[in-house]
């Protein structure tokens, strides 16, 4: 039934599906692992920071606004090399993998970064008073007093990423966004686009609704 | 005990370099609440957090217990911070926590047992009064409440040293009263010295037993509550007693005053201690055979002493005034000359 009105096999669209569940969920999931780190360097780094460091924060601080002037679909042929060294291949779910990763990474730096430069001065200060490590003033004091508003970063961050897994089927990523691009945009196929950008919203909504209501969870407490 | 030698801190801004302290010296023995009061911008809280290097000085020595603590390791550092509690105006609370989990931070970061962190907390917290709201998030307590948040936690590591940072300046006069008992409480009950900042005079007549007063980064004056009370030598520190003790004359009355043709005096008289059996202005009737008139008295207790001020007027020609004024001095009562102008009253500053 699908297959007359879209064009496509409703196994084509669960795969489809699949393959953008699998790229957002290791896409968040190892941007995360770097990012979020790279966020926690940013803030403690810099300026004012507790563990100050002009040579740490400038490197990074660069590194960061290089890789996120670069547009999506040329960072994604840019790093092809680089992407066969890690996954053996430059083609498929993968190697777009890779380049979510790169793509997400920087960008959810910026985002965890000015999450927790909202964190109250005053509360790291009375933690430094009481005599806590580097280590324990971030664990203990900066993370949970910025969790509400990291989690809203995270939600923006894997929107971002939503829109960017469209563009890694132009490497064979797939996924429901390259549904869109090659068979709805590109063949002029317009129930299928429409269908395909309908699943996306609800994607979208899915996403941000849960984003929202974890961190009114994390804030009610407050 | 604190000792502060000849600190000076600089701060460089993008307006170019600021002195936030120029060549303080300070001693705060052990035991004593030392309030330090001054305008918003004086430096105070640049001084307070020199004593537990949250701010480090540009030159100069702090001493705690006798160690130069700028010379001290990182990890020794955080030992002494141990030693030292801190509130502060704006209280630094974790907002997403409760009031156990505020008041437990310290001991978690000390790697105390859970149990042991469970009956320390509850002794805190019937310590400061609030046991009732041990699992209330802190966002939900009043400023005060805060406050005592901030005050147990401080405590959590049993501190010799606690440092209040404008701790009830945020508050309401009741709130502060009650938060000042407290700190007084903590002074004479758990033996803690504490060194406070504060731009409210009350504050520091209340609970405090010495003073030291700072304007742009200077210390003008400091000694006991009462010396520096008593005999203000700066305009700023008799700006300040001034706040408690308003001993200006009203512009009317000064008009009238000016307006009498006749020879007198105005004297002002800060007497200290017990003043009854010093019958002085009757015997400056009686003795003197002078004339004279009460414009302007008060009285208020420090530390436990009796404090007043009085301003009177006296009639007689120039060489019976001086002789009685001399006679004032010499009772041991503090006297100054007022010259009136115009409704506003003059001060031979
Ligand atoms: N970190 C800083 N950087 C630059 N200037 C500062 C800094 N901290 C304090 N100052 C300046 O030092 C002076 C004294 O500040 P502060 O100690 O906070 O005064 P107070 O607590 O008496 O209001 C002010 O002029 C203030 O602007
Ligand atoms: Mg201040």
């Amino acid at each position: 039934m699908i297959e007359q009105y879209l064009g496509i096999t409703s196994e084509q669209m669960v795969i489809a599906a699949g393959q953008t569940v699998y790229m957002l969920f290791w896409g968040l999931v190892l941007g995360s692992l770097l990012g979020i780190p790279l966020g926690i360097l940013l803030t403690i780094t810099r300026k004012g920071g507790i563990l100050q460091n002009k040579v740490v924060y400038t490197l990074i601080n660069y590194t960061i606004n290089i890789v996120r002037s670069v547009p999506y679909i040329i960072l994604l042929v840019a790093i092809m090399p680089l992407t066969k060294i890690i996954v053996g291949t430059r083609i498929g779910t993968q190697a777009a993998l890779v380049s979510l990763v790169f793509y997400i990474t920087p960008f959810l730096s910026r985002l965890v970064e000015s999450s927790l430069l909202e964190v109250d001065k005053g509360i790291i200060e009375a933690a430094e008073a009481m005599g806590a490590t580097p280590v324990q003033v971030i664990w203990h004091f900066l993370l949970p007093e910025a969790l509400g508003s990291l989690i809203l970063s995270l939600t923006t961050g894997t929107i971002g990423l939503l829109g960017a897994t469209a563009m890694a089927g132009a490497i064979g990523g797939g996924g429901v966004g390259n549904l869109a691009l090659t068979y709805g945009y590109q063949q002029f196929n317009t129930p299928l686009m429409v269908a395909t950008v309908i699943v996306l919203i609800v994607f979208v909504q899915l996403i941000q609704g849960l984003g929202n209501y974890l961190s009114k969870r994390v804030r009610s407490r407050e | 005990m604190i000792e502060i030698q000849n600190v000076s801190k600089r701060f460089d801004s993008a307006s170019g370099e600021v002195h936030a302290l120029r060549q303080v010296s300070l001693t705060v023995e052990k035991g004593d609440i030392f309030g330090v009061i001054g305008f918003s911008g004086a430096g105070k809280s640049t001084l307070v957090r020199l004593v537990n290097l949250l701010e480090r000085p540009s030159e100069g020595r702090v001493l705690v217990d006798g160690t130069d603590i700028t010379t001290l390791s990182k990890p020794d550092l955080r030992m002494l911070r141990k030693n030292i509690g801190m509130i502060f105006q704006q209280f630094n609370l974790l907002q997403s926590k409760s009031v156990f989990q505020n008041v437990a931070a310290p001991l978690v970061l000390n790697k105390v047992p859970k149990k042991d962190i469970d009956k320390r907390v509850k002794e805190l917290l019937h310590f400061v009064e609030l046991e009732d709201k041990i699992h209330t998030n802190v966002s939900k307590l009043s400023g005060g409440q805060k406050q005592r948040v901030g005050i147990a936690r401080a405590l959590a590591t049993n501190p010799s040293i606690l440092l209040c940072d404008e701790a009830t300046s945020a508050l309401d006069p009741k709130t502060t009263d009650s938060i000042l008992e407290l700190l007084k409480k903590i002074n004479r009950e758990l033996n803690v010295t504490i060194l406070l900042i504060t731009h409210e005079m009350h504050v520091i007549c209340d609970i405090c037993n010495k003073v030291a007063v700072m304007d742009n980064g200077r210390v003008l004056e400091q000694g006991t509550v009462l010396q520096v009370f008593g005999n203000p030598q700066h305009k700023i520190t008799r700006s300040f007693v001034k706040t408690v003790i308003d001993d200006s004359i009203p512009g009317s009355l000064a008009r009238e005053i000016l307006e009498y043709q006749g020879e007198n005096r105005i004297f002002r008289l800060r007497f200290q201690g017990n003043i009854a059996g010093k019958p002085l202005l009757y015997r400056i009737s009686a003795e003197y055979h002078m004339e004279n008139s009460i414009l302007f008295a008060t009285v208020c207790e420090l530390q436990g002493v009796v404090f007043s001020v009085m301003i009177v007027q006296v009639f007689g020609s120039a060489q019976r005034l001086d002789e009685v004024q001399q006679f004032i001095e010499d009772s041991g009562v503090y006297v100054e000359v007022l010259h009136l102008t115009g409704g506003e009253e003059d001060r031979n500053d």
